[in-house]
């Protein structure tokens, strides 16, 4: 396998490049302007066969993706932020016409104040609109997770977002362990849509009107599709495990077994998270990871076995949700465990927002923070890390 | 996991320490080593302080935050040292090396410095006779090749040349200039 040293955002252009998709749509917005500006330049290169659209705005942008993904194409855009914002008519649109699109994400926070750095907003923003989500914690492993999101896509028949975080991983270079263009068109296969608007032997509709006698068995189908999907994430996973080496699924579990002091985060803070478990160890505590790989669907049912029986989890979102009940990985998580009878203690820390560093430091203290709590039970349901008081 | 080794770059907007980090990061992973270099994510200018980071490990790396307790602090630009903590959680035994003209006696009279090596190379002067100009990176790179004892030299200099070949497509004499600047400040590196 080659190997490269690369930035996040040339490990998703190298990943497309590698998909060849017969269409991509994009219009640049930092920190994702690189994946779209080095996907333009091997389309100019004639490295890969791309319709490749220039658009004036995101929400054109995923609107030609929708336009070409109905005619039955294998179609890739990417973004960040207020891109992703200015999607989000379009984002509801993808999902309910049941197109597998793939958006290679870089998070970034959401204006204003206007903000360049990473957060979750901009993806979180977005967990209702029927887009499946993966939260990639690195370049490596948001390399591989562009190939199984095309493959997870069409068996779906749903939209996918693969993110990064902005900079810390979008502009971090590192190695990657690459896949040979060859192996990448074997994994993924061909694109080979029921529907195709260009068939006219076969014709169909796409997104009519459909009032009060049909629209609710049209979202019924769309819901019933979304719970489908966590076994065929898991499946292409695997699947990409047995051929590569490496293997993936819903949620990763770092020393959790048999840890009582109990993390959850998502995105690059889960990988500074697992240094911390080290050293918290070293201190006795019995401290363990829960990295949130798929943000949608919600792995809930997965969640409630291994989390059941911990003494305390203590939750690090990225974003808000406004809702005054913490952030959102916090409220689906305790909703989660609401179904277990024991009702493990849960409190969340918002953390990072527009770029705020979080360091080992940061999180060690939230499992030492953990330990109080497993005695004295939670005594602030939500906190804050990092921000001035 | 063991803790990775560490590198941070102090220097100055447009002085290339992000380059410098980069290409030493990827010259690390063509040996086999798992790495990171990035810059520290603040707003660039031109002059204004910057930071780059190099990590470097035999094993995945799995922390994403900037570093805060090196094994080699790297300064581009010694006006920095009375400006900036650039030895801060620089631990016993780790190692300084400085743009400078002085030696590294001096240098650790004249910032106090105690308990850590310190190093000194003139890459100013030397890129200013090689290259034409004052860009101190990349003779800092051969310096940092010498005193961090991690990569082999000749194989070093193979990849950085083909990197600054594709960098400077066509430009020749500054690539000469620049793979000559980084063998003189492997010699001369005090």
């Amino acid at each position: 396998m080659p190997m490269k040293a690369l930035t996040g955002n040339e490990a998703m252009a190298e990943a497309m490049r590698q998909i060849n998709p017969d269409v991509v749509a994009a219009y640049p917005i930092t920190p994702a302007t690189e994946v779209v500006q080095l996907f333009a330049n091997f389309v100019a290169d004639g490295r890969v066969d791309t319709e490749f659209v220039a658009v004036e705005s995101e929400h054109s942008a995923l609107s030609a993706c929708i336009g070409a993904a109905a005619a039955g194409g294998r179609v890739m855009t990417s973004t960040s932020s207020q891109g992703l914002a200015l999607m989000h008519e379009m984002l509801y649109i993808a999902a309910a016409l049941r197109l597998p699109i793939v958006i290679c994400g870089i998070n970034r926070s959401l204006s204003a104040p206007i903000n360049i750095h990473c957060d979750h907003s901009d993806t979180m923003g977005s967990r209702e609109s029927g887009w499946m989500h993966i939260f990639a914690e690195e370049s490596q492993e948001a390399y591989d997770s562009i190939f199984q999101a095309i493959k997870i896509a069409e068996r779906a028949y749903l939209p996918m977002i693969v993110s990064t975080d902005g900079f810390i991983i979008s502009h971090c270079m590192q190695r990657i362990d690459m896949l040979e263009d060859k192996e990448v068109q074997d994994f993924i296969g061909e694109c080979k849509p029921h529907h195709s608007l260009l068939l006219t032997d076969k014709p169909y509709t796409v997104g009519p009107l459909s009032l009060q006698d049909y629209y609710f068995e049209h979202k019924r189908q769309e819901i019933e599709a979304m719970m489908q999907v966590a076994p065929i994430i898991d499946e292409v996973g695997k699947e990409f495990g047995d051929k590569f080496g490496r293997h993936y699924g819903l949620f990763e579990e770092y020393k959790l077994d048999d840890a009582d002091n109990i993390i959850m985060a998502a995105g690059s803070a889960a990988g500074t998270a697992k240094v911390a478990v080290d050293e918290a160890r070293d201190k006795g505590i019995k401290a363990g990871l829960l990295r949130i790989r798929v943000m949608r669907p919600f792995p809930y049912k997965q969640i409630q076995k291994v989390l059941k029986d911990k003494m305390i989890i203590s939750v690090l979102d990225r974003s808000d949700s406004m809702s005054t009940m913490g952030g959102p990985l916090f409220i689906e998580t305790r909703a989660a465990l609401y179904d277990t009878e024991t009702h493990p203690p849960i409190c969340d820390y918002i953390y990072g927002l527009g770029g705020r560093e979080i360091d080992v430091e940061n999180i060690l203290s939230v499992f030492e923070k953990g330990e109080i709590y497993k005695k004295k039970g939670v005594e602030k349901k939500l906190a804050f890390i990092g921000v001035r008081e | 996991m063991n803790k990775p080794f560490e590198i941070r770059w102090h220097g100055r907007g447009g002085q290339g320490a992000k380059t410098a980090a980069l290409l030493f990061g990827d010259a690390a992973m063509v040996t086999g080593k798992y790495i990171q270099a990035f810059p520290e994510y603040g707003p660039e200018r031109m002059g204004a302080p910057v930071q780059a980071f190099n990590r470097l490990s035999d094993e995945r790396i799995y922390i994403h935050s900037g570093i805060k307790n090196p094994d080699i602090v790297v300064v581009l630009d010694e006006t920095l040292m009375k400006t900036q903590p650039v030895v801060k959680g620089l631990g016993k035994n780790g190692i300084l090396l400085v743009n400078t003209k002085s030696t590294p006696e001096d240098i650790k009279k004249s910032y106090n410095l105690k308990d850590i090596k310190v190093y000194t190379i003139d890459a100013s002067g030397i890129s200013k006779e090689a290259i034409g100009k004052e860009i101190p990176n990349t003779p800092m790179l051969g310096a940092l090749v010498r005193v961090s004892k991690i990569l082999d030299f000749d194989s070093f200099i193979i990849d950085v040349t083909n990197k600054l070949k594709k960098k400077f497509r066509g430009r020749e004499k500054l690539v000469d200039g620049n793979v000559k600047s980084i063998k003189r400040a492997y010699k001369e590196v005090l």
